[in-house]
């Protein structure tokens, strides 16, 4: 049987589901790499060159973590999931990226996903998929077609506020009792989810009584609210989650009491988004936080800023007065190594 | 009205000669310095790429000297600069400047689009008089590149030193300030027979491709004149993309153009499946067609950040050993400071006399 690796990394978080169906069906076995730590992100950060983000050189590292083990490493070139948007340059690059970095690098399993120009342009993914298998093409068809409900079916928990990770694998998170306040956690899924790239900080706030809200646990129809009045269509599959979400949130006062984005130093997408966002949360005074990390962030320094921003937030709401919270807000941190 | 555009080489003088020609009253940006550079940087996120900072100072400068509109390229994708007037049009607002962006959002391809768009613009001037207006900014900036391409050649070899830098200043003066087919036309032959009869050296001098992000290597301001650099210690500079390829790609689309993606792409296509936005692909494409052509090195120059360029510099690494060929990568932000790319490029230069002097087995004397 053949083994494929999927690396725990980028797009793992948003459609493993999906991956994970349509390879089993094909008759493959999945292997996953494990979540990352330490080890993975000094692989990925040797193999790579330092201007690259921390999400690609994690996603580096588990390619390489996975080498020996498997027979191909599942590394889409992911151009484009929807009409009239991309994922980002650097993950088009990618499959390429990994081929010449110098390294050792395993065979690669890299269809070419670009719906830009229409949904029916999958089918060069899957021909590119089946020849590297050597399947044929009635079984690739159906397994893609079972595949696509996957995805639904994960969907009711991530919206009862499971992170991708507890959906995808059932691990359940319990709430522990007591007052809440819910903040939102906006970012890329790769950022957000990743307990290295996010220096845990969903686990941080939720052990601090927080509930937390991610734009994967938002429905569709609340993130295209946020997007309506742009003066621009988003180009970017993943901003429009990050910015929709994030102005939802801004226009519908009580649904959360602060927006923390998290991103990678260097992103070109968030670069942008998170600014758009700051300014509109400024402009409503509504609580907000831009985490920047990198591959060298600590969680020391993550720990205390979000603590005083949630306290800050608490303040806000107990008084219900106008304690500005412009204060925070401009002091938008540079970095937080 | 009062219009103004972002600095970028220059498609800047083109595009003013064509803003004026419509009858516009122009206010361009004052020359980019580091007083340009330090609002820019203060005024933009952090994290942006340097163009969309430069666009910044260009914006806050001009408005203090009167200008009231911005015009400025859009974009569909998938690099950042489709998206940077959107944020740039809040930074002016929130920084409480009364400025209106004006956005060309590609692609312009049909005439009577362009027309539609442009209409605010056109200031009550026939189709035909701007389809005019229009065709002979082409021309004057197709000139400029001809003549940039042409001095970046020569000076490595010109007798004087200094005077291919002349030229090009006198070419800046006459030609860049012509406003009708017949002034470009008197100004482009002058400056032509200045080029013919510059006193040059015979020698082969080494060759270098730069290829890399489109407006750090058409802006000089930016880009610290690193080929002007070159060119003094003697290097025959080949640039991979001029301002014509800029406008071909953003505004009209023109068949040979395609064609010479075409080539790019087949170029690139062993180490790069496709496009990564921005100049990515190019910058591998070129890299092979160069190492192809016999370039002595290549320098591939970006802003910090930038995605396309990050891509293809990770290739390029595979490309310099698969060839055998030097390549330098070249990260400019703000502070980029000139005595530190003088240092890096006096280095690589270095470098490669000594590759040749091996290869020949004849040792380099100092220019
Ligand atoms: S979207 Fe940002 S973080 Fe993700 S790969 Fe691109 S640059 Fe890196
Ligand atoms: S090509 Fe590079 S510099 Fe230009 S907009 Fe894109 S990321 Fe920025």
């Amino acid at each position: 049987m053949v083994t494929i690796g999927v690396p725990r990394a980028l797009l793992y978080y948003i459609y493993f589901p999906m991956w994970q169906r349509f390879l089993t069906d094909l008759g493959c076995k999945v292997v996953l790499s494990p979540p990352t730590n330490e080890r993975i992100l000094n692989l990925g950060t040797q193999a790579t060159v330092d201007e690259v983000c921390a999400p690609v050189k994690v996603a580096f590292g588990h390619v390489l973590d996975l080498a020996d083990k498997v027979d191909y490493v599942f590394v889409p070139r992911l151009v484009s999931v929807e009409p009239r948007a991309y994922i980002c340059p650097k993950l088009m690059g990618l499959p390429d990226m990994v081929k010449h970095s110098g390294n050792k690098m395993p065979e690669l399993l890299s269809p070419d996903v670009d719906l830009s120009r229409g949904k029916m342009s999958i089918a060069r993914a899957l021909s590119e998929a089946r020849h590297t298998l050597g399947k044929s093409v009635w079984p690739t068809l159906r397994a893609f077609y079972l595949s696509l409900g996957e995805n639904h079916k994960v969907e009711q928990r991530l919206m009862s506020g499971l992170t991708p990770e507890e959906a995808f694998h059932g691990t359940a998170w319990r709430r522990t009792p007591g007052v809440r306040m819910k903040v939102a956690v906006l970012g890329h899924p790769y950022n957000v989810y990743d307990p290295v790239l996010s220096m845990s900080l969903i686990e941080q706030l939720r052990r601090s009584g927080v509930d937390v809200v991610t734009a994967e646990m938002l429905p569709q129809h609340k993130i295209d609210v946020g997007l309506q009045g742009l003066s621009k269509e988003l180009f970017w599959t993943l901003s429009k989650k990050v910015l929709g979400a994030g102005l939802y949130f801004v226009k519908t006062p009580r649904e959360v009491d602060g927006i923390i984005v998290l991103s990678s130093f260097g992103c070109g997408l968030e670069s942008l988004i998170a600014d758009l966002l700051e300014r509109n949360a400024r402009r409503s005074e509504f609580p907000f936080m831009h985490l920047i990390g990198d591959e060298h962030s600590g969680e020391a320094g993550v720990v205390t800023r979000v603590e005083a921003f949630i306290d800050m937030v608490k303040g806000r709401s107990e008084h219900a007065s106008n304690i500005s919270s412009h204060g925070n807000l401009q002091h938008r941190p540079t970095s937080t190594t | 009205m009062r219009v103004t555009f972002p600095h970028m080489g220059t498609c800047s003088i083109a595009l003013q000669a064509l803003l004026e020609n419509l009858g516009l009253d122009v206010v361009p940006p004052p020359p980019i310095t580091g007083k340009t550079l330090a609002i820019g940087a203060q005024y933009s996120p952090e994290c942006v790429c340097l163009p969309f900072k430069v666009n910044i100072g260009n914006y806050i400068e001009a408005a203090e000297n009167g200008a009231d509109t911005v015009i400025m390229a859009g974009g569909i994708g998938p690099c950042r600069f489709g998206y940077y007037a959107e944020l740039q049009r809040e930074i002016l607002q929130d920084l409480g400047l009364n400025v209106n962006m004006l956005v060309l959002e590609p692609p312009l391809g049909m005439i009577t689009e362009i027309w539609h768009k442009l209409s605010p613009l056109a200031n009550g001037n026939s189709f035909a008089k701007v389809a005019e207006i229009f065709y002979f900014a082409w021309r004057l900036g197709k000139s400029l590149d001809h003549v940039e391409q042409t001095l970046n050649r020569l000076r490595a070899v010109e007798m004087l030193p200094g005077a291919c830098d002349r030229i090009w200043n006198d070419t800046l003066r006459t030609v860049g300030k012509t406003r009708t087919f017949r002034e470009l036309r008197e100004s482009a032959q002058h400056i032509d027979w200045m080029i013919k009869t510059l006193p040059i050296r015979q020698q082969k001098p080494l060759k270098v491709g730069v290829v890399g992000e489109i407006y750090m290597l058409l802006e000089p301001k930016v880009n610290l004149e690193f080929e002007k650099r070159l060119g003094r210690m003697g290097i025959e500079v080949h640039r991979s993309l001029y301002l014509s390829d800029w406008v071909c790609e953003h505004l009209l689309p023109e068949p040979r153009a395609k064609l010479h993606a075409r080539k790019v792409k087949r170029a690139a296509a062993p180490y790069l499946r496709g496009h990564v936005g921005g100049h990515g692909l190019e910058t591998i494409g070129h890299s092979v067609l160069y190492a192809n052509e016999g370039i002595d090195g290549i320098i591939q120059v970006l802003p910090l950040t930038c995605m396309p360029e990050i891509v293809a510099q990770s290739i390029l690494p595979r490309i310099s050993k698969d060839f055998s060929l030097p390549i330098m990568t070249l990260i400019l932000d703000e502070h980029s400071g000139e005595a530190g790319l003088q240092t890096r490029l006096e280095a690589f230069v270095d470098m490669l006399h000594t590759r040749q002097a091996i290869a020949t087995g004849v040792e380099h004397r100092a220019k």
